[in-house]
């Protein structure tokens, strides 16, 4: 049984949204660093990046493979988390802990269509 | 839908373990129990084992076995003493590769053991049986005979040689001694496919299972194809499929050592030997990145002003070594070391440049 926080949003392809006002940090769950094993490689936009909803901003790199990672909201990257350049397998350490990038949200009310921590965890057993 | 996916006699061992499976060649196969990284680490500073009961074993005897061999596999099979092994290919007339093998000389005269790919088992023995006419010999699939546990890593000789209860510290690299386990043969080769020292162990199914058991016992890592991968890959070890095919010669490959081209004929002989004389439009190369982006198998290889030139055959970010590294099938222009060639990785562009194949130091027992 993976790990799923209440407090959080998830979209369906297992990233993690926690909101701080027009702000949106975003990682990926539990259940998809488990499903990837030992992550060795972030690929992740930079500061001042657009993202769009649904549209991939980066990927995971495992040893055996890569996988993309996709923006749950639209706006712009804000931050970006730097100690993951060198310390990737933080992902699999503290997946709720290791954020990926934090979004100033042009939108908020797409938060709508994410999933509860409930409704996660049916796709996510 | 998929075939039926074969098991091992090992399987059942796997998933009490825990092990990630996931068809491969065919079979289910166990890809990690814990995790690659440390799977493959144990291997590299100690000792690990693999199950690799899924390899083909054809056993080829007769008056005519060692002209029969020599015709089939690019190694020359003449001068072997019994016990020794080589490393070659199997070619189709156009050079294109059937399969790469281990042949053993077996102590009994006139014999010969094969071991082929998983993959490729039915494909390899019906070619076999194709090529024998006008050859005494006999050939025998007993494939689903056999199990194999490969031990690999620095402590296999004194692991393997406690469990088995035999000194085998007198066994050199690429060779193999006959036993008896469970009152059936069992073959114990100097033989791996991670670059370290190490023994493949063939067995009877159910030899090989209380073997499995014993050298978890005795503290043997459980490695799963994963790392096997990772392991091959930096030894500069070509994997059928991605290094080599039908398509991939072993002259474009880089192991033109293992093909005799002074042996009167093999199959394949004369269009590797053009290939080799005219040279091969397309080279093997290991290229390292810069970046930590990790280049994989399909990605694109660019010159610098983004005119393809090759393709990805495998690619990992090192284990042992901490790079980004790859094989690459390059055209031959490019494929001198030190060349600048740039990996198209998702949406960008990274350099590398072209290095040997064998990225990690191998550290076998001559």
């Amino acid at each position: 049984m993976s790990k799923i926080l209440e407090e959080l949003l998830y979209s369906d392809s297992h990233e993690w949204v926690r909101v701080d006002g027009d702000i949106a940090i975003i990682g990926v769950s539990d259940f998809a660093q488990a499903e990837m094993g030992d992550i060795t490689y972030v690929d992740a936009p930079t500061e001042g990046d657009e993202v769009h909803k649904g549209e991939d901003f980066g990927a995971l790199e495992s040893v055996k493979a890569s996988s993309e990672l996709y923006a749950p909201v639209s706006g712009e990257v804000v931050a970006v988390n730097a100690a993951l350049e060198d310390k990737p397998e933080l992902i699999n350490e503290d997946p709720y802990g290791a954020w990926i990038i934090k979004v100033q949200m042009s939108d908020n009310s797409e938060l709508d269509s994410l999933l509860n921590a409930a409704a996660y965890a049916e796709i996510a057993g | 839908m998929d075939e039926q996916l074969k098991t091992t006699c090992l399987t059942e061992e796997h998933i009490a373990l825990g092990a990630k499976m996931s068809p491969f060649a065919g079979f289910m196969m166990p890809i990690q129990y814990s995790s690659i990284i440390e799977e493959h680490q144990a291997v590299r500073g100690a000792c690990g084992m693999f199950d690799v009961s899924h390899m083909g074993e054809i056993f080829v005897n007769g008056p005519d076995a060692e002209r029969y061999v020599n015709h089939i596999f690019t190694n020359d099979v003449s001068g072997m003493e019994p016990g020794q092994i080589l490393y070659g290919m199997m070619l189709y007339p156009n050079g294109g590769t059937v399969d790469d093998l281990l042949v053993y000389r077996e102590y009994a005269p006139d014999a010969y053991l094969l071991v082929v790919n998983a993959a490729n088992i039915d494909k390899d023995y019906a070619w076999m049986l194709e090529n024998a006419e006008g050859f005494e010999v006999g050939i025998l699939n007993a494939s689903s005979d056999w199990g194999q546990i490969a031990v690999q890593g620095p402590a296999s000789e004194a692991v393997v040689s406690k469990v088995l209860g035999m000194d085998l510290s007198g066994l050199t690299f690429y060779h193999f001694v006959d036993s008896t386990l469970y009152g059936q043969r069992a073959i114990i080769s100097r033989t791996g496919y991670t670059g370290e020292d190490g023994f493949e162990i063939y067995a009877s199914p159910a030899a090989t299972v209380d073997l499995w058991k014993a050298f978890l016992a005795a503290g043997v890592v459980p490695c799963g194809l994963g790392c096997r991968d990772t392991l091959r890959f930096e030894a500069g070890l070509p994997l059928y499929g991605d290094e080599l095919s039908a398509d991939i010669t072993p002259v474009m490959a880089g192991l033109s050592m293992f093909c005799k081209l002074d042996k009167p004929e093999f199959i394949g002989r004369d269009a590797l030997a053009a290939q080799k004389a005219e040279g091969p439009a397309k080279k093997l190369v290991g290229i390292e990145l810069a970046d930590k982006a990790i280049p994989r198998a399909g990605y694109p290889v660019e010159l610098p002003d983004g005119t393809e030139v090759g393709v990805v055959t495998t690619g990992y970010r090192s284990i042992s070594l901490d790079k980004s590294i790859c094989f690459a099938l390059v055209a031959a222009e490019y494929s001198a070391l030190g060349t600048t060639l740039m990996v198209r990785i998702r949406h960008k562009v990274f350099e590398g440049t072209v290095v040997k194949k064998r990225f990690y130091q191998t550290n076998y027992k001559k």
